[in-house]
């Protein structure tokens, strides 16, 4: 760790991986509920137990790209982060609001809480993921106007380059777009056509080029290739992911009442969507295969290629499914939806904020470059559980999805909803039994910070003419 | 030491670039002819309405324009600074020609109340002169980086990766044009 300010992105990441096991054991009495449906009601019910599993989620995130933001800018502008204390202060800020928001969510009823939070001044509640209270938003929009505060000045102060550039320009669209959380216009078709602008623009507009970035920072760290070569890729990608996801949007207004252009404009522009993705895989292993160095940290470089490729097929695959308007007339809202989802999250932006935490962690606890071989063996022993379990809950919630298609809405007698349920829950059985798998690869995860702390560091293998190979 | 023979020409990226952006208007293409061939009476009617002189001229312009940006190279290939920056300033010239009389186009059929949702022709083709347009104006802005920095010198007739670059990006934006100008405007 060369700037000592960098060090206030510990906080964030021990929040963000203790939210992230919140999360999971939510998700995991969801899944349980798709076929044991009252277990644990009426104390958690199932629309309680999502608005909390996508959540926590999302804060998690956020908690995880401002830590990372706090790590790399310092690093990358050369200097000081300005003001730490005022990242402190912000962290301490949102994680209670996010506390309390989350315990609001258990303790008492929506519609209670929408009242004690005085919603009617400002509604801006009862919009999925958008659930949160008007003065947690409120809140929110604080804490990431401190944050950008402090990442800009300090990105301009020092010295610009393009990681910290397109970081800046993700961590300010991603600002920017939330400000539409604040509008919630009686029209229904309204409402929803900018309730995407948030939902849609976050992950599949900004969102990718903090991952962007992210990704390239851990890239030039770990194999020594020329800045100018990493950030030449990084401009076409984000320029890619930009003209598709951006339009892309259109893929959301097929039924909601929209102008039909969009049927087209969503089709084809979101079918490009996989492009972007397809080349960050490309980028990320041409990188490594021309590595210069062979970084000790072979827990983090396995993060790094693992968001390359997961993204590909989570985000860029499995959304191409279902993107194209005549298919999605049939897919729309399906299980199809959750698996995508689901492989597209952790592939995208879990495992992007793993890498980071797995690259600047050991750092930030006194070692030179890594973990010792013994941390980094359970680490990644938790990588391949969590990735594997991810893409056999994927497979399973895409089988579901296809099932549940066909007999509700393809076949020549379409069932109805519960129903079909029924007929597909063996499928979520086996999602069940996959995400418990997963939920022991993150204790694992956990674990691997409190193993070999002792043990003396991992060094770095000299290769013999890596460049020849 | 020249690279004449170094193929492609200009930086890799851009061919990536280049090929992604072909393919998103390979599937317009596509899309807007079997969408015709569904639709052949409504494509020909509106068709007429469409200004085939305008869209002439545009044409000519591009192509000019890429002349002239092949003229800008082989001047970076002699060595001249100043030369390379000229030709590309014409380039950029018949670049703005395209977009003024592309937009006296849309106002022509904007003030008779044409819009996206106006009929399937009007929507492919504002769509598709539209998402062009775009790019015309990105190719622009492109070549006026590469014209500034060939300006100032940072191009010589051995080290010209930057000017290749810029001249194959235009080059695709013509090449589109030069496929989208029968397909929409001439084909019946």
């Amino acid at each position: 760790m060369k700037y000592k300010s960098q060090s206030v992105a510990k906080l964030y990441f021990i929040a963000a991986i203790a939210l992230f096991v919140g999360q999971i054991l939510f998700g995991l009495v969801m899944g349980l509920q798709y076929v044991v449906g009252d277990f644990l009601f009426p104390e958690i019910p199932f629309n309680v137990a999502r608005m909390v599993h996508t959540n926590l989620l999302i804060v998690w995130l956020l908690f995880g790209f401002m830590g990372s933001a706090y790590y790399l800018v310092p690093e990358e502008a050369e200097r000081e982060l300005v003001a730490p204390w005022l990242a402190k202060l912000m962290f301490w800020i949102f994680l209670i609001a996010g506390a309390a928001t989350v315990a609001g969510y258990l303790l008492v009823p929506y519609a209670k809480l929408a009242e004690l939070t005085m919603d009617d001044l400002l509604p801006t509640m009862g919009r999925e993921f958008l659930e949160q209270p008007t003065i947690t938003k409120l809140g929110i929009v604080v804490v990431a106007l401190s944050f950008l505060f402090s990442i800009g000045i300090t990105i301009l102060k020092g010295r610009k380059t393009v990681v910290t550039l397109v970081l800046l320009i993700g961590l300010t669209g991603l600002a920017v777009f939330f400000l539409f959380a604040f509008y919630n216009p009686e029209n229904l078709v309204l409402d929803k056509y900018y309730w995407w602008w948030v939902v849609h623009l976050w992950v599949e507009g900004v969102w990718e080029l903090i991952l962007g970035a992210i990704l390239a920072f851990i890239l030039i760290k770990t194999t020594g290739v020329d800045r100018e070569v990493i950030e030449k890729w990084l401009y076409v990608i984000i320029a890619m992911t930009l003209i598709t996801g951006l339009i892309g949007t259109g893929h959301h207004y097929y039924w909601i009442g929209t102008p039909d252009f969009w049927q087209w404009w969503g089709s084809i522009f979101s079918a490009m969507e996989p492009i972007p993705f397809f080349m960050m895989t490309i980028f990320a292993f041409n990188m490594v295969n021309r590595r210069r160095r062979n970084h000790p940290n072979k827990a983090a470089v396995l993060w790094a290629l693992g968001t390359a490729v997961m993204a590909f097929l989570g985000a860029g695959v499995w959304g191409f499914l279902h993107t194209l308007s005549p298919v999605n007339y049939y897919t729309h809202g399906t299980q199809i939806t959750a698996a995508h989802g689901h492989m597209a999250f952790y592939g995208a932006y879990v495992m992007i904020v793993l890498a980071m935490v797995s690259y600047a962690m050991p750092m930030m606890r006194g070692r030179k470059a890594a973990n010792s071989p013994r941390s980094q063996v359970v680490e990644m022993w938790s990588f391949w559980l969590m990735t594997v379990s991810m893409v056999f809950i994927t497979l399973f919630l895409t089988g579901a999805g296809i099932l549940q298609t066909y007999l509700q809405r393809y076949s020549d007698q379409p069932i109805d909803f519960m129903t079909v349920q029924d007929k597909i829950s063996l499928f979520y059985w086996l999602r069940e039994i996959a995400g418990v798998v997963f939920l022991i690869g993150l204790v694992l995860y956990v674990v691997s910070f409190f193993i070999g702390t002792d043990d003396p560091e991992a060094v770095e293998k000299i290769e013999v003419d890596a460049e020849t190979a | 030491m020249t690279d004449k023979l170094k193929q492609p020409p200009g930086d890799l990226a851009i061919w990536i670039f280049i090929c992604a952006e072909l393919s998103v208007f390979a599937v317009f293409f596509a899309a807007y002819a079997f969408t015709r061939a569904k639709h052949v009476e409504l494509f020909n009617q509106y068709q007429q309405t469409l200004n085939t002189n305008y869209a002439l001229i545009n044409t000519l312009a591009l192509i000019t324009s890429s002349y002239f940006v092949v003229r800008a190279v082989a001047a970076i290939r002699e060595g001249s600074q100043r030369g390379c920056a000229r030709w590309l300033l014409a380039a950029i010239a018949m670049g703005a020609l395209f977009l003024v009389v592309k937009s006296m186009e849309y106002q022509h059929h904007f003030s008779h109340g044409v819009t996206l949702s106006t009929n399937t022709f009007y929507m492919f083709y504002i769509s598709l002169t539209f998402f062009h347009f775009m790019h015309v104006i990105m190719g622009m802005v492109i070549l006026a980086a590469v014209a500034l920095k060939a300006r100032r010198g940072a191009y010589t007739a051995d080290r010209h990766t930057g000017v290749e670059t810029g001249a194959s990006y235009w080059h695709m934006v013509d090449l589109v044009w030069i496929i989208l100008f029968p397909l929409v405007y001439v084909m019946r």
